[in-house]
């Protein structure tokens, strides 16, 4: 599984400034200081993109394709890899992180963090190069004024699992996983224009069930197949439906929570198990601008439950799945996030502001009421939309999550030098590590890489060589690691992995 | 519907009765939950908010993305 956050950018009193330009400075000051003394670091490589395959069996056609979604065209636009195996790039009008693969949900939030870490280095160093205008990022997903942009999670699915099954029992899962995933928002509708608070971010963004656009017209469910992996074994679901989260146990429940029910749906576990809504769209709108948690959805076969209640049913499921799948097997962090998905829905229950150490929209929803109280403002009030915004301020001497982080009002899962170490480490346990390293021991020999290569050019080779990673469970530390070791120089081990056949 | 067997369902059914009685979760009128630090968040939050509000937030324009 990963993450992949796209920020907001702003250039300080130039509302009107570049986006792409400022996103592309961001990039390379972190490119040049993170790979310092490298004159071109390693590139992208694009052999292996198919944006418009979609998961339902066919291709878009390029002409048909709106320009956005020509995402495998190389526009010379900044794009690096960084030695902790995740990408850095400018996507459209937005800096980029893409974390990179990890195995469990714990390691999705520590890679995640390490974007921010990253993303913010990356602002300071902009903002302080010659000419540099000062650059502020936000972890959020709109603007207020119509635009938006996305926090998408991916997972790897094994290909035979049937995709109707995946939309039928995610989509009734992603409208009502807002209730702890939200990450709040002062303004409904796309543009923001009615000054009323909701859940999440995003809700508003979206259009219709299913879909292959990621930019326009946003499905719930996401159909873009582009496993970057074996595409005979695998699927890559990738969700665009979720909110940018500041809280590291709302992303770390998002993550779990998703990757249980895939599990069940994965093993059948689902069969005869119907939460769908008679109207999914309008749902996962309704479920958002109702902060009570009181709106009841209805299903397509008539029963009437609020967000909560799917939530609790779901939750029930998951562990009755576990129960029978692993008994006392259940590895620690598969128990943890069950425990805290069902605490979580007994608090959002009971004591709503209990929520606000670990529930972004709680935590935002708690500021926004207390200035409302203490100043005696009204919800249109201009400094409420600045608490809103600012509260995914990436400073941690500006951000307002950052702010209650620093007085422990929001949980943190990890320490600031777990966060620093996974800023220039990779996982271990998946491709991503054979990637990262040899950015970080070979980085001038590396010509590009992706999620599933890494072309190496070797000085008097008659060509680049491509070494394809296309199993995302192999390249970890103990299975290259030793080889790594062995290879000081990168034609050391070029010559190894040709002579065994690039195992 | 098939719903779960055990004996979690009833827990469920105690859960909704109890919904009923805590509908006003979200009664934001009432923040008496809320500690005394938050004064004092307040004020740090004060010292670091933009200063300007209305134009700060007019300014953040985006362009969309993914």
């Amino acid at each position: 599984m990963g993450i992949e956050t796209e920020y907001g950018i702003s250039v300080t009193g130039q509302p009107t400034a570049n986006a792409i330009v400022a996103s592309s400075q961001i990039v390379n000051a972190y490119a040049n200081f993170a790979l310092p003394g490298v004159r071109r670091g390693p590139r992208w490589d694009y052999n292996e993109e198919f944006p418009l395959r979609d998961a339902r069996g066919f291709d878009m056609s390029r002409a048909d394709a709106d320009l956005s979604q020509l995402t495998d065209e190389d526009l010379g636009l900044a794009n690096v890899i960084l030695t902790n195996g995740a990408r850095l790039y400018v996507d459209h009008a937005h800096p980029e992180y893409s974390a990179p693969e990890v195995t469990n949900p714990m390691d999705a939030v520590l890679w995640d963090r390490a974007g921010m870490l990253v993303m913010d280095k990356a602002a300071r160093l902009a903002t302080a190069a010659p000419g540099g205008s000062p650059i502020l990022l936000y972890k959020n997903n709109t603007d207020n004024k119509g635009a938006s942009y996305g926090c998408h999670e991916n997972y790897l699915m094994p290909r035979a699992t049937p995709f109707a099954e995946i939309v039928r029992l995610l989509i009734p899962f992603f409208i009502t996983r807002q209730v702890f995933a939200g990450a709040g928002r002062l303004g409904i509708g796309q543009d923001g224009h009615d000054l009323r608070y909701q859940i999440s971010q995003r809700a508003d963004f979206f259009e219709v069930e299913v879909g292959l656009e990621t930019t326009l017209k946003r499905p719930i469910i996401n159909t873009r197949d582009e496993p970057h992996a074996d595409p005979e074994f695998y699927r890559r679901l990738h969700v665009i439906v979720g909110d940018a989260n500041l809280s590291d146990v709302a992303t770390y429940l998002k993550m779990g929570t998703t990757s249980l029910v895939l599990a069940m749906i994965e093993d059948k576990f689902l069969e005869g198990h119907d939460f769908m809504p008679q109207h999914p769209v309008r749902e996962i709108h309704q479920v958002s601008h109702d902060y009570s948690l009181r709106h009841r959805l209805t299903l397509e076969h008539g029963r009437k439950l609020t967000a909560l209640e799917i939530q609790r049913e779901f939750w029930m499921l998951a562990t009755r799945y576990c129960d029978e799948k692993y008994g006392l097997q259940v590895d620690d962090q598969t128990r943890d996030v069950l425990d805290r998905w069902g605490l979580m829905l007994d608090r959002l229950t009971t004591n709503l502001w209990g929520c606000a150490n670990e529930v972004d929209w709680v935590a935002k929803l708690q500021l926004l009421e207390s200035f409302r109280t203490r100043d005696r403002l009204s919800w249109n009030s201009p400094k409420l939309q600045a608490v809103d915004l600012q509260y995914a301020d990436i400073r941690p001497e500006r951000g307002l999550a950052a702010k209650l982080e620093n007085r422990g009002r929001l949980a943190r899962l990890f320490t600031d030098d777990q966060v620093l170490a996974a800023v220039v480490e990779p996982p271990t346990d998946t491709r991503a590590y054979f990637r990262g390293e040899c950015v970080r021991r070979y980085p001038e020999f590396i010509a590009a890489a992706s999620w599933d290569s890494v072309v190496f050019d070797i000085p008097g080779a008659p060509s680049l060589l491509r070494v394809p990673t296309l199993e995302p469970s192999r390249g970890t530390k103990a299975h290259v690691g030793p080889l790594l070791d062995s290879c000081p120089m990168a034609h050391d081990l070029v010559a190894a992995l040709t002579a065994n056949g690039g195992d | 519907m098939s719903m779960p067997k055990q004996g979690k369902a009833e827990r469920r059914t105690g859960r909704e009765t109890q919904t009923e009685d805590v509908e006003s979760t979200a009664d934001t009128a009432n923040m008496s939950s809320l500690d005394a630090d938050v004064d004092s968040i307040l004020d740090e939050i004060d010292e670091v908010l933009e200063v300007n509000a209305e134009d700060f937030v007019k300014s953040f324009v985006q362009k969309g993305g993914e």
